[in-house]
C-alpha cells in the first residue's frame, strides 16, 4: 500500500492510452473507460487523505530518472496534504465533467479522442500536484500545456479553435521559459531542485543566493504562474480557450489547470518570503489582472466570456495573496473557488446546450422558467462567486483575502474591494440577462431542461458550492498549518467581525446588486457600452501591433539578408568569381602549339631561376 | 679545342632548336628541331665526359645517359613521326595554325 499514491498517476494514463489505441471507433466504451479511471482515482485519493500525518507513505517508491555523479534527479510523489487537497480538487471535478460530458458531448464525433484528451489531462495534471520537484513539476508543466491544447482545439475545423489553441500553447511557452530559467537559477544555487531540499536550503542561517539573482529566480518561478494562470500581461490566451468544449473549460481553464500556477507558488512559498521586491510584485501583478480582469468582464456578451474574465479576475485574488505571504488564503481561495467556478460553467455549457448552442446573453433570457434546476444551481455558484455573507463558500475564502490584504497592503486591500464590486455587478448582470425577463430568441423559447447526467453534476457541484468554505469540510483538504490562520483552530479564533474587510466586502456586494438591478432589470439590450472594456482594454489589439511590427521587422532584415548577402554576395558572387577566372584563364587555353612552348620555357627559366638562386 | 668550345656550339645548337621550334610553322620542321635540342644535349654530356674523365679515361656515367637518351629519342621519333602522319592523313596539313582546335 506505501505506492498507492502511483496508482493516481498510472490509471489516467494507462485510460488515455488504451482510449488512443484500442478504443478509437468505439467511443461509448471509451467514455465510460475515462469516467471510471477518474472515479477510481477519486477513491484512491480519499483512502490516501485518510492516511496523510501517518508513516504510510515510509519509503515510497523514486523512479529514478537523471544520475549524474552527485547530480540525481528521481520522479517521485510528494503524497502531503497540500498535494492531496489539491488532488481532491481535482479528482472531485474531474469525476463531475467527466459524468457531464458523457451527456454533452454524447453525439459529438470527436468524442473517444476527447476522453483521451481528459484522461491525459488528468494524467498531466495529477504529475504537477504530486511531484516533488521543480524538474519532475516542469515536465508535467508542459504535459498540461498539451492536453490544453489538444482540447481547446477539439473541434479544430473551426479555424477560431485551432488559433486559440495555438495561441494558449505559444502564449503558455513565453511564461514556462521565466519557469525554466527560474528553475536553472535556484538550482545553480542550491544544487537541488526537490522542494524539500530547497526548503532546507532557504530555511538556512544564510541565504544560498541574495539580491538580484534571488529576485530573477523567484521572478522567473512567477512567470511560469503567470503563463499557466493567465496573469497580466499573458492573460489573453484564457478567454480565447474558451473555444473549447464547454466541460472543458470548466475543468481545465477554471478548476484545475489555471490554478496549477497558484498551486505551485504554495509549495514554494518559503521562496516568496525570502525576497521583499518579488513577493511586491507578485501581489501587484495579481491584483491589477484582477482589476483589469473584473473591468473587461463588465461589458462580455459571450456567456463564456464572462465567466473566463470572472476565472482571471479570482485568479489574480490568489496570486495577490500568495504575493502578500497568505499563500493559506489564496489556496483556500484556489479550493472554494474550483468548486463554484465549475459549477457556474457547467451551468453555462448546460445553459448553452439547452439553447442549442447559443452562446450570447442577449439572445437568451427568461430561462429560469424553462431550466429551473440549471438556473438555480447557477444561482447557487453566483452567490458562492460573489461572495453572499455567512451562506457561500466563497466569502469565507474572499474574506481572507481581503483580511490578509488589509493588514499589509493597503492599496491592494482597496482595489480588491472594488473588484469584488465589480464582481458582483457583472455576475447580477449575466444572471439578470440570461435568467430573467423575457425570451430574446428562438433558441431560448425553446430551451428544455437538460438530462440527468448534465443536472446531477450541477447538483453535486452546488452543494459543494456552499458547504467547501466551512472548516469542517475544508479542514480536511487543507494543510494543518493553514488552519489557524483561517480561523478553524480551536484555539486560535480568528474574528473578522468589525473588521474593515468584512465591512467592504458587504457594502461592495450590497453596491453591486443595487447597480446591477438599476441598470440590467428587464432590458433586452446592453444600456451602458464602453469600448474601453468591451475591447479588453485593447491589449490584444496592441499585442497583435507589436507581434505584427516585430515580425515585419524580422521578416524586412531576413527578406534584405537574403536578398543581399545570401543571393546577392554568396550565390551570385561566388558565380560571378568563378566565371570570371574561368573568362580570364580561357585566354591561356589559345590552342597555339608555340603559345604553349613559350609559357613552357617561361616557366622552365623560373624554376631554374628559383633552384639556382 | 677546350670545353668551353664544345658547351658553346652546344648552346648554339640548342638555342637554333629553341628557336625552330617557337617560330616554324610546319610541324615537321618544328619535330627536327627538336630532335636538334636533343643533340645539344647530348653534345654537352658527351663534352662533359671527355674532360671530366680521370686517369686518361672519360667519365662513363655521361656515355651511358647518352645512349639511353638516343634510345629514347629513337622511340619518340618513331611515335612522333606515327602521330604527324596520322594528323596529316586526317586534316590534310601539318600547319599548326591549322590545328587549333583545343582553344579554350
Amino acid at each position: 500500500m506505501t505506492n498507492l499514491p502511483w496508482l493516481l498517476l498510472i490509471i489516467p494514463l494507462a485510460s488515455a492510452l488504451i482510449i488512443q489505441f484500442a478504443l478509437r471507433q468505439m467511443s461509448g466504451t471509451a467514455a465510460l473507460l475515462g469516467t471510471a479511471s477518474v472515479a477510481a482515482t477519486f477513491i484512491i485519493n480519499l483512502v490516501l487523505l485518510g492516511q496523510v500525518g501517518t508513516d504510510a507513505f515510509e519509503g515510497i517508491k523514486a523512479l529514478h530518472w537523471i544520475d549524474v555523479g552527485d547530480f540525481q534527479v528521481s520522479f517521485s510523489v510528494m503524497p502531503d496534504k497540500l498535494a492531496l487537497g489539491m488532488m481532491f480538487v481535482v479528482t472531485t471535478i474531474g469525476l463531475l465533467v467527466h459524468i457531464f460530458s458523457l451527456g454533452y458531448m454524447k453525439d459529438d464525433e470527436g468524442k473517444s479522442r476527447y476522453f483521451a484528451g481528459l484522461s491525459l489531462f488528468m494524467f498531466s495534471m495529477t504529475g504537477i500536484v504530486l511531484a516533488d520537484n521543480f524538474l519532475m513539476m516542469f515536465v508535467f508543466w508542459e504535459l498540461v500545456g498539451v492536453s490544453s491544447y489538444i482540447l481547446i482545439g477539439h473541434w479544430f475545423e473551426k479555424n477560431s479553435a485551432a488559433d486559440a489553441a495555438k495561441k494558449a500553447f505559444i502564449v503558455n511557452r513565453i511564461g514556462d521559459f521565466g519557469f525554466m530559467a527560474g528553475i536553472l537559477i535556484l538550482f545553480g544555487a542550491t544544487g537541488t531542485v526537490g522542494f524539500v531540499g530547497l526548503e532546507e536550503a532557504f530555511s538556512a542561517e544564510t541565504l544560498p543566493l541574495t539580491g538580484t539573482l534571488l529576485t530573477l529566480g523567484v521572478l522567473g518561478i512567477f512567470c511560469g504562474a503567470v503563463g499557466k494562470s493567465a496573469q497580466l500581461p499573458l492573460h489573453i490566451w484564457l478567454p480565447g480557450a474558451m473555444e473549447g468544449p464547454t466541460p472543458v473549460s470548466a475543468l481545465i481553464h477554471a478548476a484545475t489547470m489555471v490554478a496549477a500556477g497558484v498551486y505551485m507558488l504554495v509549495r514554494v512559498d518559503f521562496l516568496i518570503a525570502a525576497d521583499l521586491f518579488s513577493s511586491t510584485t507578485i501581489s501587484w501583478v495579481g491584483g491589477l489582472t484582477a482589476l483589469a480582469a473584473a473591468l473587461m468582464a463588465t461589458q462580455q456578451n459571450d456567456i463564456k466570456r464572462i465567466l473566463a474574465y470572472s476565472t482571471l479576475s479570482q485568479l489574480g485574488y490568489m496570486v495577490m495573496a500568495v504575493g502578500l505571504l497568505a499563500g493559506y488564503a489564496g489556496m483556500f481561495h484556489l479550493f472554494t473557488h474550483a468548486f463554484f467556478k465549475a459549477l457556474l460553467f457547467l451551468g453555462s455549457g448546460a445553459v448553452i446546450y439547452a439553447c442549442h448552442h447559443e452562446q450570447d446573453i442577449w439572445k437568451m433570457g427568461g430561462l429560469i422558467k424553462k431550466t429551473p434546476i440549471t438556473a438555480i444551481t447557477f444561482m447557487i455558484g453566483t452567490a458562492a462567486l460573489i461572495a453572499v455573507p455567512y451562506v457561500s463558500s466563497g466569502f469565507w475564502s474572499k474574506e481572507s483575502i481581503l483580511f490578509a490584504a488589509e493588514h499589509t497592503n493597503p492599496s491592494l486591500f482597496w482595489i480588491a474591494v472594488f473588484v469584488a464590486f465589480l464582481t458582483t455587478f457583472y455576475m447580477l448582470r449575466l444572471v439578470l440577462v440570461t435568467f430573467f425577463g423575457k425570451p430574446r430568441a428562438h433558441g431560448a423559447e425553446e430551451a428544455h431542461e437538460v438530462g440527468l447526467t448534465m443536472s446531477v453534476p450541477l447538483i453535486i457541484l452546488s452543494v459543494l458550492a456552499v458547504i467547501a468554505g466551512y472548516g469542517f469540510f475544508a479542514g480536511n483538504f487543507l494543510p494543518d498549518s493553514f488552519h489557524a490562520h483561517l480561523g478553524w483552530d480551536a484555539n486560535h479564533p480568528v474574528s473578522h467581525e468589525g473588521s474593515k474587510a468584512l465591512i467592504a466586502s458587504l457594502a461592495s456586494l450590497v453596491l453591486g446588486i443595487v447597480a446591477a438591478i438599476v441598470l440590467y432589470r428587464g432590458k433586452d439590450k446592453d444600456p451602458i457600452s464602453i469600448g474601453f472594456f468591451k475591447n479588453r482594454l485593447y491589449i490584444d489589439d496592441i499585442y497583435e501591433w507589436v507581434v505584427k511590427i516585430g515580425q515585419d521587422l524580422v521578416a524586412f532584415i531576413a527578406a534584405a539578408l537574403d536578398k543581399f548577402l545570401i543571393g546577392g554576395l554568396l550565390v551570385r558572387g561566388g558565380a560571378g568569381l568563378c566565371s570570371g577566372a574561368g573568362y580570364l584563364f580561357r585566354r591561356v587555353q589559345s590552342g597555339n602549339l608555340q603559345y604553349y612552348t613559350i609559357l613552357f620555357g617561361i616557366g622552365v627559366i623560373a624554376l631554374i631561376y628559383i633552384a639556382l638562386s | 679545342m677546350t670545353l668551353a668550345n664544345y658547351l658553346i656550339a652546344s648552346g648554339l645548337l640548342f638555342a637554333i632548336g629553341l628557336l625552330g621550334v617557337l617560330v616554324r610553322r610546319n610541324l615537321i620542321i618544328m619535330f627536327m628541331c627538336l630532335e636538334m635540342m636533343l643533340s645539344a644535349g647530348n653534345l654537352t654530356l658527351v663534352a662533359f665526359s671527355r674532360f671530366n674523365g680521370e686517369a686518361g679515361l672519360p667519365n662513363m656515367h655521361a656515355q651511358t645517359l647518352v645512349f639511353f637518351i638516343i634510345t629514347v629519342a629513337a622511340a619518340e621519333v618513331a611515335v612522333g613521326l606515327a602521330i604527324i602522319v596520322a594528323l596529316f592523313r586526317a586534316r590534310q596539313t601539318v600547319h599548326i595554325n591549322d590545328i587549333q582546335v583545343l582553344k579554350g
